[in-house]
């Protein structure tokens, strides 16, 4: 088995942030802050935050947030929960919180829980259990989880439960491996795993592994780098990751590098991204591969950047 | 970018690939431009859809599009049906460019949620993108909220999905809707679903054709199990068992009253707190556990008890409750028989998770006997530490009257299966071992055992059938050759399996059982349950094993001891040569009270970056648990509290008096001192007295 080219991986991370002369990096420019928390947090796993320039960064992202208290995909864009977490993320990966105000952000996602416990993505409506997460995730990090009620938002994800144990976007939604990270990390940050059926959500979890070693995300699927992160993190809260074999999935992750020119794609010799680049590198976190800083399961950030949330005074 | 070959582009490409790039970039430049300045003129309009038509991503476009409707209708002439028509029509070209477009399926609901556009396009509409992509879950859920607003009925839908699965029964997505609509029309006892028996015999004929067609396509294998649990689930909450057992005698020795005296048979609990506890055992998590809905009828009884539930998140319902009846203060009189006599369920109030009422009233009675002769208190005692060497056990004949064991047989009854229930799990055991004679496949085997394992769960203990549990052992040793990539799964099934065999009654459980001599040679009499190098990677049967004072689980696989925490009698505990991996996996223990010895020596504790137990244990990060500055850093001193943390929150709310933790990365210097600090009644750590 080859090795992670690790080095190849930070220049293609760099290389992306400047490149914006192709089309794909103009048609995902709306989403460049779920960009950036992704080739950030995949160089902090690699151990290689160092080398990006703090400050420009950080006002780069403040160009972003909206009066509101919401944050955009980029600077222009509309503000969005999704883009409101990745900022928050990437604040929190440099220990720079404080730049924001906390209850104005905090007030933004409050405005989104609606009546039955669900949450917008933003004022035009659109409900989905990946909003639930974000929300509890964002709050979380802040320090306001109390401010929403986390009572009926619980009650709703749990409306959001199917008969594989797994979870869909709303209620009677299909079970899919991303939608399933979203619910029992917001369960997971809730401290109410004990909802979960862990051995029936574990055993449709395992069986996504296929025989290439790679995970898919819903059955008869095909197997793709990112659900190493959303099944393995799944499979990590609920503590069944013990039922796929490690050792295979490390196998796919590295199979899919682009050894000469870095990056991770979805499936060997596809064309990689930030975004696949991101969660090989997550899984392989996961995986306790060496060399790789520990990532936390639920907040999708290193376990130090955690720590340093929680058992800091 | 899914899918997308890796090749570097030929020039021309890449030329064309940065015109096209350009030709975006200016048209999101002067869509912005417009959008900021509240520009909805018809060329403004268009430029936003010519950008959403190359790029249906883009969500602030689709924002952009409802201020713009919300603009031209505020203007009296407008129509609106013509407004709303043209966006449908633009969604439309947008999902045919990228059908996984949350924003544009977002357009769409929006649009028609206003009640201007007709509705029939869209069945039409939604049957195109399903045929051309049958597990789109995007057209799933549309196609629900289409349902909901043309009233169709639910046997309607579940006509289509039964089209849709007779087109191609590969398809999880149709299987998955199927059961939501089933289980509504279910649950609301609709005309022809009810009862359901007739029902489910059909979903099973029809979910073989998939498994049996193909039996590695795992289409139909969720729904299959779903409906075997359809047939066996019961889902009122029961009393599994509970401590003591019903009809048990508890013998308390005491000497001078109670207080001052090592009881023998209740060491831990008993003889430091006086506390006799009282356990609970249900089938699933209830809550609603007080002094109405538990009535207890004794002498013993001086003051209104407070039942707690044992679980791991603060939370209010738990699957198994525990109360104390504090003998401390009393004046008990010696070599008398006081009886208890507890009603669980007699008046409403326990409730399930889903809000199940109680199914079964039960009573539950047994004695307590006060015994004069005083046994000297062997535990804790300076000088001793408890051995789990071979020679420290011997091996036991037959129990004794005074060994309270409690095994599956006489704990609580379950209710009698109904006949249909039986037949038709035993109908699917054919049905699979036919599939099994023609093809050896995982799902046919793993079914199989499950099938199995229902049967026996089903069938009373009493009726004198061959349990089917070596059959089921076979199996899973079978799949952990058949499908390697998820051996563990099957291991652990298998130990359950092998943990239910061995706790199923006194006879099954007697050549596990050994009296426990301490380092003096001195009989403790204490049974203790020796589960030790039997290959467990998992631990179960606890509802049989309430009775346990003295465990050794050590030389097996384990990694989580789940499920512990309703061992509120548990004092000394072998947990050595396992597999555990953080201390959060430990967290069971916090609930145990009466537990003073814990061997956890040659594990992995401190050898893993990732802690699978992190949010499965109280703590910070989970919201569950308040991180206690003043007392940790107290502690702790110049050592950073964060990496202290989890050793603070197990060890701290525990009362060892022994620890062994040798053999494990995190046990370095200043680990142990740590220790010492937060386990202030420690009396030995490792094999040291401490002085």
């Amino acid at each position: 088995m080859g090795e992670l080219a690790t080095e190849k991986h930070v220049r293609y991370i760099l290389s992306v942030e400047k490149r914006k002369d192709n089309f794909e990096s103009v048609v995902m420019e709306h989403l460049r802050i779920n960009g950036a928390y992704w080739g950030l947090t995949a160089l902090d796993l690699l151990g290689k935050l160092d080398t990006v320039d703090v400050d420009e960064v950080v006002s780069w992202l403040m160009s972003c947030l909206h009066e509101s208290g919401g944050f955009g995909g980029n600077v222009g864009h509309d503000p969005h929960i999704l883009y409101t977490l990745s900022a928050v993320q990437v604040l929190a990966l440099f220990d720079k919180l404080d730049v924001i105000d906390v209850d104005k952000v905090t007030n933004y996602i409050v405005s989104l829980q609606n009546e039955d416990g669900s949450f917008s993505g933003d004022m035009w409506g659109e409900v989905d259990t990946r909003f639930s997460y974000i929300a509890i995730c964002c709050l979380s990090i802040l320090h306001r989880l109390e401010k929403i009620d986390v009572e009926k938002a619980v009650k709703y994800i749990l409306s959001c439960k199917n008969m594989d144990g797994g979870f869909g976007c709303t209620p009677g939604g299909e079970s899919h491996a991303g939608q399933i990270f979203c619910c029992v990390g917001a369960l997971a940050i809730t401290g109410s795993l004990d909802l979960v059926d862990k051995d029936l959500l574990g055993w449709w979890l395992c069986e996504r592994q296929v025989k290439s070693g790679g995970l898919n995300g819903r059955p008869e699927k095909l197997p793709d780098v990112c659900y190493s992160w959303w099944v393995l993190s799944s499979l990590t809260m609920i503590d069944r990751v013990h039922w796929i074999s490690k050792e295979k999935l490390i196998k796919f992750i590295i199979d899919c590098q682009d050894t000469e020119n870095g990056g991770i794609s979805d499936r060997p010799d596809d064309a990689v991204d930030v975004f696949h680049t991101f969660f090989g590198v997550a899984g392989l976190s996961l995986l306790e591969y060496p060399g790789l800083k520990p990532i936390d399961p639920a907040y999708a950030l290193p376990v130090d950047v955690v720590n340093r949330i929680f058992f800091t005074k | 970018m899914h899918g997308r070959p890796r090749k570097a582009l030929k020039p021309e490409d890449e030329a064309a690939s940065s015109a096209k790039a350009e030709k975006l970039r200016s048209l999101q430049a002067q869509f912005l431009a417009n959008h900021h300045n509240h520009i909805y003129s018809k060329e403004a309009l268009e430029l936003s859809a010519k950008l959403l038509e190359i790029n249906p991503e883009c969500y602030t476009a689709w924002n952009y599009r409802k201020l713009a409707v919300q603009h031209v209708l505020s203007n009296s002439d407008s129509d609106p049906h013509s407004i709303f028509n043209d966006e449908l029509k633009l969604v439309e070209s947008a999902l045919r460019k990228n059908f996984k477009s949350y924003g544009a399926w977002h357009h769409r609901k929006w649009v028609l949620s206003k009640g201007h556009s007709s509705i029939d396009n869209e069945m039409r509409l939604l049957n195109g993108f399903q045929k051309a992509d049958p597990r789109n879950f995007h057209a799933w859920n549309h196609r629900r909220f289409v349902a909901g607003l043309m009233e169709r009925s639910e046997e309607d839908e579940l006509k289509y999905t039964e089209e849709v699965i007779g087109a191609n029964f590969s398809n999880y997505s149709a299987w998955h809707n199927r059961s939501v609509l089933l289980s509504n029309l279910l649950k609301r006892k609709a005309e022809g679903y009810f009862p359901k028996e007739k029902v489910l015999e059909e979903e099973f004929q029809h979910v073989h054709n998939a498994i049996f067609t193909d039996p590695d396509d795992q289409s139909g294998w969720f729904y299959h199990l779903w409906l075997i649990d359809q047939t066996v689930k019961n889902d009122a909450p029961l009393l599994v068992s509970s401590w003591p057992s019903h009809g048990s005698n508890i013998t308390l020795i005491g000497d001078n009253g109670l207080r001052g005296c090592g009881l023998s048979l209740l060491n831990g609990t008993l003889s430091d707190t006086g506390a006799l506890p009282i356990i609970l055992y249900f089938n699933q998590a209830v809550k609603g556990i007080n002094s109405s809905s538990v009535a207890i009828k004794s002498e013993l009884l001086k003051e209104e008890l407070v039942w707690k539930p044992l679980s791991m998140n603060n939370s209010n319902t738990a699957q198994v409750w525990v109360v104390y009846l504090n003998l401390g203060n009393m004046e008990l009189q010696q070599s008398k028989t006081y009886s208890v006599e507890i009603n669980v369920g007699h008046s409403s109030g326990i409730l399930s998770a889903n809000g199940n009422h109680y199914g079964d009233p039960s009573q539950i009675s047994f004695e307590v006997f006060v015994e004069t002769t005083c046994t000297k208190p062997t535990e804790g005692q300076v000088g001793k530490r408890t051995t789990w060497d071979d020679t420290n056990f011997q091996k036991i004949d037959h129990f004794q009257e005074l060994d309270s064991i409690a095994t599956a047989n006489q704990n609580h009854h379950i209710p009698k299966s109904s006949d249909w229930c039986i037949e038709q799990i035993v109908k699917e055991i054919t049905n699979f071992r036919d599939l099994l004679s023609e093809y050896d496949c995982k799902i046919g085997k793993l079914t199989l055992a499950r099938l199995l394992t229902a049967l026996d769960m089903l069938s009373s203990p009493l009726d004198g059938k061959k349990s089917n549990t070596e059959e089921v052992l076979q199996l899973y040793i079978d799949l952990m050759k058949l499908d390697p990539t998820h051996p563990v799964y099957y291991k652990d099934e298998h130990s359950l399996i092998l943990l239910k065999q061995i706790t199923s009654t006194r006879d099954s459980l007697l050549p596990y059982c050994y009296y426990h001599k301490d380092a003096t040679e001195t009989f403790t009499g204490h049974v203790c349950l020796r589960l030790q190098n039997l290959s467990l990677s998992r631990m179960g049967s606890i509802e049989n094993l309430l009775w346990v004072q003295m465990l050794d689980l050590s030389h097996n696989e384990l990694q989580s001891i789940e499920g512990l925490e309703a061992m509120q009698l548990l004092s000394c505990l072998n947990l050595s040569h396992n597999k555990f991996g953080s201390l959060t996996a430990l967290g069971p223990l916090r609930s145990l009270k009466s537990l003073k010895v814990l061997n956890i020596s040659y594990n992995e504790l401190g050898s893993h970056s990732i802690d699978t137990r992190r949010y499965l244990c109280s703590s910070p990060v989970a919201h569950t648990e308040e991180f206690t500055w003043d007392r940790i850093e107290i502690l702790t001193g110049s050592f950073n509290a964060a990496n202290f943390w989890e050793a603070f929150l197990i060890f701290g709310s525990l009362a060892l008096t022994e620890l062994n933790i040798t053999g494990n990365a995190v046990a370095d210097e200043n680990f142990r001192s740590f220790l010492v600090k937060v386990l202030p009644t420690l009396k030995w750590l490792d094999e040291e007295e401490l002085s």
